[in-house]
């Protein structure tokens, strides 16, 4: 890795150390402010929610359906989001609730929230950006680094990542499946199918509820309610994506491989974490509602302290890591999602030529992706 | 109904012989852990399944109600009704209990007591039983047992606990101090079997101490309801006057009931006052000279207790003397035991796995895991503990006895690790 060059094998574990006493001062003094953030955000997105669809039932007016339709998509991402996602992550755990505890917490979204947290928590998180062991990496369907070899197929990549953002719930849950690794046999298809099973169950219940039951209950509204709930699912799921895609996939953010985390230490993962990911620049709104993934350095570095924290320690670690003369990248939602299409259209080329371990060296300077 | 069973042995070693029905176990877990956790099993399972319709299950309501619960659910998937419900008013939720702190009332210098407004769940009480209560403690979730002292009668639906300070505790400090009224509260439903038999005997002795006082307070508040007072003598120890909890009270009952006999000991006044200090069993026999011959109700410091049963045991007559105890019966095994032990714990319905010690509790030890972990008196005393055990032996830190057999279902606050244990929770 050239970037990390010039750090020798203490560096990193001092790197280490400093982020390990960052995240004990964090568990340290999180407390009844933490709890009261995360419970006043479940309640707006409640209450949210029910304003949304009950504003919708007179949906044949336009602008009840674009104010009841903003609602409800904004109740959604938060849920997905801010809420869902951090509390599947444990993030809430230590308050002993168990409502809002990730081994009871169920999300909206197609995905059960325990194949979900295996795939993500446990897969993902572990082996952040390593080729051949995060599948995250362009969800096992898409050339997201030029280190993975090219396929003709890829030529058709830009179109289906569009298909992917309107439908993402739906190819996360497929995806959690796993059908290609049950497809090369290094899983069962009967453990395969146990798991679209529960998929099909638990999805069934979020489409009659959207599509069904609520259209239904609006009566002569049955059409634009339907058509709102629509609209809700698929703007929350083209944010999650662009989100998503932003964390790991734009230009900045590295690759590696597998023989390069063998006998990686702690400091190492650290550094592949901050390697790994990259931030959104933006407001107080635009973290909340990225579930502060805005923060994708810091949360990948500390994937189970909350996220309330995270605007507060960005600028810790992203003094920590000039200090290291680490990459810390990030950039404006606009800029990020540019740099993630161009990647992903320029890789459904073939090339450029693979290239050795230090593919980051067309990268810019260290320092100055800092100042991004 | 309780009451009127056989008088038990005083010896209170294992009290899950005192749980024979497994129906109150099942409650109090019930209560304990709200919601989904209940079914964490059949839930790593088959997630996303069954969720709302387990749910429904545990209304306890008519079959009507449950149906449009679970038509409701619908709705609401995969959240419950409940957690819509709660945001116009907390207390609404078939999901676990809760009451509103209505009121903080002084009562000692470190005492004082909480008036709470039980939610629709709340099935009443018996007089001198406790209930688990759940408070968030600097945002953490915390369980501790209190006994009831409001009378069952109470007019206006709310219900009484006093909670005296143990100074540097996780939980009584903030509610002596901190909690304000408003603020909501889990609990859970009354339990314990340190009840008055019905019908009443007609001669009966307290015998309290300190904060021990709470249970019996209960009950004089309901025979004093009832206007049935019988011959009745109590015997409370506490450090001065000022420090009685519920003192200006208990006197007025001695002066309204004749048929009351109240002995006050404070033991930290009067230097030359032969019954200052610690009351013992010789002089409680000058105090009642026919102590042996009454029903007894003792409720104090753990001494006291120890040295009552073994007066009671030595005359032959510990059927009559009912005892509570708000401390372990033995002190438990400090951590890091001798015991030795300890091992892996996997706690095979939420995937947590961490290292134990044997000499600390398997509860403290999946708390730190961050898993969910049913707790209430955290001494063994009150069963909202109970988890089944998969695999592998647990200590017991009260008697050091190692025990296990799969499915067994054990206290985790007060079993450790001996080797690789694997529990459900
Ligand atoms: C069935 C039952 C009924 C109870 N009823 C009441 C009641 O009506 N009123 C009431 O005030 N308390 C009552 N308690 C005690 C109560 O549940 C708590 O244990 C107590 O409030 C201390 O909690 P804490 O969190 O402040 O202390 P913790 O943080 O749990 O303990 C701190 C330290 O204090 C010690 N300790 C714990 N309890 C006591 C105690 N009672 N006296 C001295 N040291 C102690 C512990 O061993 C520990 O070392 C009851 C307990 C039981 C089991
Ligand atoms: S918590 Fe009360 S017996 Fe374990």
């Amino acid at each position: 890795m050239t970037v990390t060059d010039h750090l020798t094998e203490a560096d990193i574990e001092e790197f280490g150390h400093e982020l390990d006493r960052i995240r004990d001062e964090v568990i340290a003094n999180r407390g009844e402010s933490d709890a009261r953030y995360i419970r006043r955000v479940i309640a707006v997105q409640r209450g949210l929610e029910v304003g949304g669809r009950t504003v919708l039932f007179v949906a044949f007016l336009p602008p009840a359906w674009l104010a009841g339709t903003a609602m409800l998509a904004t109740a959604k991402i938060l849920e997905n989001m801010e809420i869902g996602h951090n509390v599947l992550h444990g993030q809430w755990d230590w308050m002993r609730d168990p409502e809002i505890h990730s081994t009871t917490w169920e999300w909206d979204s197609a995905s059960p929230a325990e194949q979900w947290k295996h795939s993500h928590n446990y897969i993902h998180h572990t082996y952040t950006n390593v080729l051949g062991k995060d599948r995250d990496i362009g969800y096992s369907a898409m050339r997201v680094s030029p280190r993975q070899p090219w396929h003709p197929v890829y030529l058709a990549q830009p179109f289906y990542n569009l298909a992917l953002a309107a439908f993402f719930e739906w190819g996360i849950a497929i995806y959690d499946a796993e059908l290609e690794r049950a497809w090369r046999g290094e899983k069962s298809w009967n453990e395969t199918l146990r798991q679209l099973r529960g998929v099909v169950r638990k999805a069934r219940r979020q489409v009659v509820k959207d599509y069904v039951a609520f259209p239904l209950l609006a009566g002569p509204a049955f059409l634009p309610v339907l058509l709102a709930n629509l609209t809700a699912n698929a703007a929350r799921n083209i944010w999650a994506h662009t989100i998503i895609f932003c964390g790991h996939f734009p230009d900045g953010a590295e690759f590696f491989t597998a023989e390069q985390i063998e006998g990686e230490t702690r400091g190492g993962w650290y550094v592949r974490q901050v390697l790994g990911s990259a931030n959104i620049d933006g407001s107080p709104f635009l973290h909340i509602m990225s579930g502060n993934l805005s923060h994708q350095i810091e949360h990948h570095l500390f994937p189970d302290l909350p996220s309330n924290r995270y605007p507060e320690l960005a600028p810790r670690v992203r003094d920590l890591c000039q200090r290291y003369g680490l990459p810390y990248t990030t950039g404006s939602l606009i800029r990020q999602t540019a740099r993630v299409w161009k990647r992903i259209v320029e890789l459904a080329l073939p090339g450029p030529k693979s290239q050795p371990a230090g593919v980051a060296s067309a990268r810019p300077e260290p320092v100055s992706a800092a100042a991004v | 109904m309780l009451g009127t069973e056989a008088p038990r042995d005083i010896l209170i070693v294992d009290r899950k012989a005192e749980y024979p029905a497994e129906t109150d176990v099942d409650k109090v877990m019930w209560v304990a852990m709200p919601r989904k956790t209940v079914s964490m099993t059949s839930l790593s399972v088959d997630v996303s399944t069954g969720i709302d319709a387990e749910n429904a299950e545990r209304i306890p309501s008519p079959s009507i109600g449950r149906r449009l619960f679970a038509l409701a659910s619908w709705l609401t998937t995969p959240l419950l009704p409940d957690d819509y419900l709660e945001l116009v008013d907390p207390l609404w939720s078939s999901r676990g209990l809760r009451g509103r702190v209505e009121a903080v009332r002084p009562e000692t210098g470190d005492a004082v007591t909480l008036v709470i407004r039980p939610g629709p769940g709340w099935n009443g009480h018996q007089a001198g039983q406790y209930v688990p209560v759940g408070v968030d403690v600097d945002g953490v979730r915390h369980w501790r047992t209190y006994s009831l002292t409001s009378a069952p009668e109470h007019p206006d639906g709310c219900i009484t606990v006093t909670v005296k300070v143990v100074p540097g505790g996780g939980v009584s400090p903030y509610l002596a101090h901190r909690i304000r009224a408003g603020t909501v509260l889990r609990l859970g439903p009354a339990q314990g079997r340190f009840v008055l038999p019905r019908p009443l005997v007609s001669r009966l002795l307290f015998l309290t101490a300190g904060s021990g006082i709470t249970p019996v307070m209960g009950m004089l508040r309901s025979l004093a309801a009832r206007g049935e007072m019988p011959d009745a003598v109590l015997v409370h120890c506490a450090p001065t006057a000022d420090d009685v909890i519920f003192g200006a009270e208990l006197r007025g009952l001695a002066v309204r009931f004749p048929s009351l006999r109240l002995y006050e000991r404070h033991t930290r006044v009067d230097a030359g006052d032969p019954h200052r200090g610690r009351l013992t069993m010789a002089q409680l026999s000058i105090i009642c000279p026919d102590h042996a011959e009454r029903e007894v109700w003792a409720c104090g410091p753990r001494a006291m207790l120890d040295d009552a049963e073994a007066h009671w045991r030595h005359a032959g007559i510990a059927g009559r003397l009912h005892v509570e105890r708000f401390h372990p019966v033995r002190p438990a095994v400090v951590s890091g035991g001798g015991a030795g032990g300890g091992g892996r714990v996997r706690f095979v319905g939420s995937g947590r796995e961490a290292d134990a010690d044997g000499g600390t509790p398997l509860l403290t030890v999946g708390e730190a895991a961050g898993v969910l972990m049913p707790s209430g008196c955290r001494m063994g005393i009150c069963h909202s503990c109970v988890t089944p055990l998969v695999s592998g032996r647990v200590r017991d830190l009260r008697t050091g006895r190692e025990h296990g057999d799969e499915g067994e279902l054990i206290q985790t606050c007060v079993s450790a690790a001996a080797g690789d244990v694997e529990i459900d929770l």
